[in-house]
């Protein structure tokens, strides 16, 4: 239950390709995150496997069935948009039992349903409000028993948590997961932000210009990052790249240490680094600066945790190093990947 | 390091003047207007309710007081009655019509089209053409001999031979006939809102945010369900605005009766307006034409009432 | 099979929109046609209406121009306008500049008070005004109307200011303030520059609206010469019993198209102001 394949779907406005033959297929009940800056296509996907856009070209089939040109009710999908969409006029109640009534179920079939889906989210007492008198947490709740109440085989989700405030996203985001796990159902869920996509997701698509660029577990997109494009969109701050020769060499801020902190029984590649500016962030510390000769400097960032209390100046160089086995190569010319080891 | 003496950091200078304080400055503002509507609007009302309450005509034009028989009189005039029935008739059939043609219209023009431009103008052209002129176009459509309405009845057979569905004359008496005319008057009424229903009418479409038909399309509604469950309640107050607005303008309007039959034939098509014009300014009778035209004045005020709650009570989404 | 559907439902929308477009403007239509049929063409009722079926003449249009008073009316209605919105800018910027920054308490109040002078319409005010326009002696001079038609300019076109007020953020009249200007500099040299789109939509506006209005007019004018066009054309353009179908067509025309393609520009504005809001 719940498989959604897609099959070099493509979207195009115009001369412009929104989304250019992507294949995807989903695990059952998993957690799928879409993941890329504004204009990548992740939204113009999610919106395609919704049925409320239609593709240019390619096909989409859920649970086997071929559901490429079928409208949104032939689908058993839900989606949660991330204005959340909710009926302005209709009390939470009757935004809740919607999607029922427009299937003609029974009026004592649906209180029953909305009583059970309003009880998942624990807006039970809301149920006789209207819309804008919810608090935006309040609303995204609705919306999401919204979507459950017809228990669907696929969960979309665009940007849902993109309208709330700092400290109730992350809340929101650890009761989403939850939830997810709970009931089960495949979900599709959109972001730009990669650190919610990395706490969320399953499995990451980390996509570009319509196209998709690496799809896999976030610890496969972090630590074997498919191209350039990923290796800099997740982590933050980004992966440092060095040129060498034809080569790209990568290493994430966080395996750029002290020599004599890095631990390598395979080698270790050492840095003469410029200190140039700190941030002192609590818990860990930013340093910015530059390696290599004053023409070729480039510009490097080091992540220090807290205990490393290695005291250290603006305008001094410091003897830095990274673990072999923590270098990447990306081909400096097409950005992919290289296996192989590092000069 | 200290700077020169500020000529505005003088204690009188401090408070400033008049272009500063806001509480004088406001009032100034707002006076002139203030001013003239209390003068031209306010006071004129004032005068018409005085005469009519007197016995003023224009060769004795004294504002002696009578009493309430102005409006007995006219409630006794059979004419006035039928002005009176008249008014509401023309009114609330051309509006209702012209709400649901808005509507249907509103919609058409939402799609995209070529030559979207050209139609707009044209379908706006007798809101913004002057009435009295565009009323005359319609003039001649209605003429008693000439009219290219009549002559298409006759070219398609309808008319002008024995055995015509219409009618064995040569032309349909358009404004000469008592029902012929004032469904002449009401379709005039149509003609002439229509284009400003529609344009309010697709403002209130498109202020639809398109988030919620989406959801709506998702959660599995048909588009007959969308139309009654969504896009019929959210545009309510807009479509009542229409509505409202179209009613006082066709309620009020003197043009059209008096251009088109100068209320006949035999006062069928008097309306409200024009009987008042007749009889107060024409016929000189001052108190009359006053107490005649007061007669409008609480119809309006409750339609302006619903307008405001109208406009209060559209949904924050 | 889908694609004949479309076609369909294409073709059902151009006709729906072609109706519409018709029944609009077919009045406008026999006016254009009149201009410039030949009068023994227009009278015989036996012709195609549709078509010329003599050749054209411009015969209306010289007897338009050069034997009535036509060109006058264009002048005094022209005249008239011109006034009235000078007026009206002087009246109505200042008033909703006024009500739309000091909204509070009375200004609230004023603002709908405004809005409620639409209640008594022209045809409740004629009466007395004509007898104001008698008393000053004013009857038969186009100071009447100057004088009179800002009664329904005003409160529109205030109202539609104030909504335009609004939209134009207090921090920038602010920083003017600090920077040396007075309250009422910073809204001549900041706010107003910013607001010449309601600027210009309040002197279309009040343009067309003076250029419509019937009622005022046949009450306060009758003597031929100073009518403006929306009376004169109506009323004058008639011999005996007889109307001059050539060239009252032709009249309504020349003056009915120039105004209607403006006004058409700015419809939108004036519907905003309309709904005061009401639609976001």
């Amino acid at each position: 239950m719940g498989r959604v394949e897609i099959r070099g779907m493509s979207k195009l406005f115009g001369n412009v390709r929104a989304v250019d033959h992507v294949d995807l297929a989903t695990n059952e009940g998993e957690f799928l995150v879409l993941l890329g800056p504004s204009g990548c296509g992740k939204t113009t996907l999610l919106r395609m496997i919704a049925g409320i856009e239609e593709p240019s070209g390619g096909d989409l089939l859920i649970d086997g069935r071929v559901v490429t040109h079928l409208p949104p009710r032939m689908r058993d999908i839900a989606m949660v948009f991330q204005s959340y969409a909710l009926y302005p006029h209709m009390t939470v109640y009757k935004n809740i039992a919607f999607p029922l009534r427009a299937r003609g179920v029974k009026k004592e079939a649906v209180r029953k349903k909305v009583e059970w889906a309003a009880e998942m989210f624990k807006i039970g007492r809301l149920l006789d409000r209207k819309p804008r008198e919810l608090s935006g947490g309040e609303r995204q709740r609705v919306a999401l028993a919204r979507a459950m109440v017809r228990e669907p085989s696929v969960f979309l989700l665009d940007e849902p948590l993109s309208n709330l405030d700092a400290l109730l996203r992350t809340s929101a985001r650890e009761e989403l997961r939850q939830f997810q796990r709970r009931v089960g159902v495949t979900t599709i869920y959109v972001t730009h932000d990669q650190i919610e996509a990395m706490g969320l997701g399953d499995r990451i698509v980390v996509m570009s210009q319509g196209k998709i660029r690496q799809i896999g577990t976030p610890m496969e997109i972090y630590q074997w990052p498919a191209d350039t494009f990923v290796a800099t969109f997740v982590g933050s701050p980004p992966m440092n790249l060095l040129e060498q020769e034809d080569v790209l060499l990568g290493f994430r801020p966080e395996t750029f240490l002290p020599t004599d902190a890095v631990e390598g029984s395979e080698g270790v590649v050492t840095y003469p680094f410029e200190v140039t500016y700190l941030e002192y962030l609590g818990a860990e510390r930013l340093v910015y600066g530059n390696v290599g000769e004053k023409s070729h400097a480039r510009h490097v960032v080091s992540r220090l945790p807290g205990s490393l209390t290695l005291p250290l100046e603006a305008g001094k160089t410091y003897p830095f190093a990274v673990a072999r086995r923590d270098l990447r190569q990306f081909d400096r010319k097409s950005g992919l990947a290289r296996s192989g080891d590092a000069a | 390091m200290t700077a020169p003496p500020h000529p505005e950091s003088s204690p009188a200078a401090c408070r400033g003047g008049v272009l500063d304080r806001e509480g004088a400055l406001a009032k100034l503002l707002i006076a002139p207007a203030v001013i003239y509507i209390a003068a031209m609007i306010g006071a004129p009302f004032v005068l018409a309710i005085l005469y009519s309450l007197s016995d003023a005509t224009t060769g004795d034009p004294g504002l002696r007081l009578v009493g309430l028989q102005n409006f007995q009189a006219a409630l006794s005039d059979p004419v006035f009655r039928l002005a009176l029935r008249n008014t509401f008739v023309f009114t609330l059939v051309s509006q209702s019509i012209v709400i649901v043609l808005s509507r249907i219209l509103a919609n058409a023009l939402l799609k995209p089209f070529r030559g979207k431009g050209l139609v707009r103008f044209l379908v706006l052209l007798p809101w913004t053409a002057p009435i009295s002129l565009g009323t005359i176009g319609w003039l001649w459509m209605y003429d008693s001999i000439f009219s290219p309405i009549d002559w298409v009845l006759r070219y398609l057979g309808l008319l002008g031979t024995a055995t015509a569905l219409l009618g064995p004359q040569t032309n349909l008496y358009w404004l000469g006939v008592p029902g012929l005319a004032m469904a002449s008057v009401i379709l005039v009424n149509v003609w002439r809102i229509l284009p400003l229903a529609t344009v309010i009418q697709l403002a209130g479409l498109s202020s639809i945010p398109r988030d919620l038909l989406e959801a709506a399309e998702v959660d599995g509604a048909s588009p007959w369900r969308r139309t009654l469950m969504i896009t019929i309640p959210l545009t309510l107050p807009i479509v009542s605005i229409a509505f409202l607005f179209g009613v006082v303008f066709t309620f009020t309007d003197l043009v059209v009766v008096y251009v088109l039959t100068r209320g006949g034939p035999v006062h069928m098509t008097q309306v409200l307006s024009s009987w008042t014009f007749f009889k107060g300014i024409e016929a000189g009778d001052l108190a009359q034409g006053a107490a005649i035209s007061l007669f409008m004045f609480p119809v309006l005020a409750v339609v302006a009432v619903f307008i405001l709650r109208m406009a209060r009570r559209t949904e924050v989404v | 099979m889908a694609n004949l559907g479309k076609i369909a439902r294409r073709g059902g929308l151009y006709t729906l929109l072609g109706g519409f477009a018709f029944f609009g403007a077919f009045p406008f239509y026999w006016m254009v046609i009149a201009t410039f049929k030949r009068d023994h063409d227009l009278f015989s009722p036996l012709n195609n209406p549709f078509l010329f079926n003599e050749p054209p003449t411009l015969d209306h249009l010289r007897l338009l121009f050069f034997e009535t008073h036509f060109v006058g009316y264009l002048v005094n209605t022209l005249l008239v306008g011109l006034a009235v919105v000078v007026i009206t800018l002087l009246v109505a910027v200042p008033a909703a500049y006024s009500l739309a920054r000091w909204a509070r308490g009375w200004g609230e109040m004023l603002g709908i008070g405004i809005f409620l002078t639409y209640l008594v319409p022209p045809t409740i005010l004629f009466i007395p005004l004509s007898r104001f326009a008698g008393f000053f002696g004013l009857q038969e001079s186009l100071w009447s109307l100057i004088l009179v038609y800002p009664t329904f300019t005003i409160p529109f076109c205030t109202w539609l200011l104030m909504g335009f007020f609004k939209t134009i953020p207090k921090d920038i009249e602010e920083q003017a303030m600090i920077d040396g200007l007075s309250r009422f500099g910073a809204m001549s040299k900041v706010v107003l520059p910013l607001s010449i789109s309601g600027i210009l939509t309040v002197v279309v506006f009040s343009f067309t609206l003076s250029m419509h209005e019937f009622i005022y007019a046949l009450t306060f004018i009758s003597v031929s010469a100073k009518k403006t066009v929306s009376i004169g054309v109506p009323t004058e353009l008639v011999r005996g019993d007889v109307f001059q179908w050539g060239p009252l067509m032709a009249g309504a025309l020349i003056a009915s198209i120039p105004v209607a393609v403006v006004y058409t520009f700015f419809l939108d504005r004036f519907v905003a102001g309309f709904t005061m809001g009401a639609v976001k």
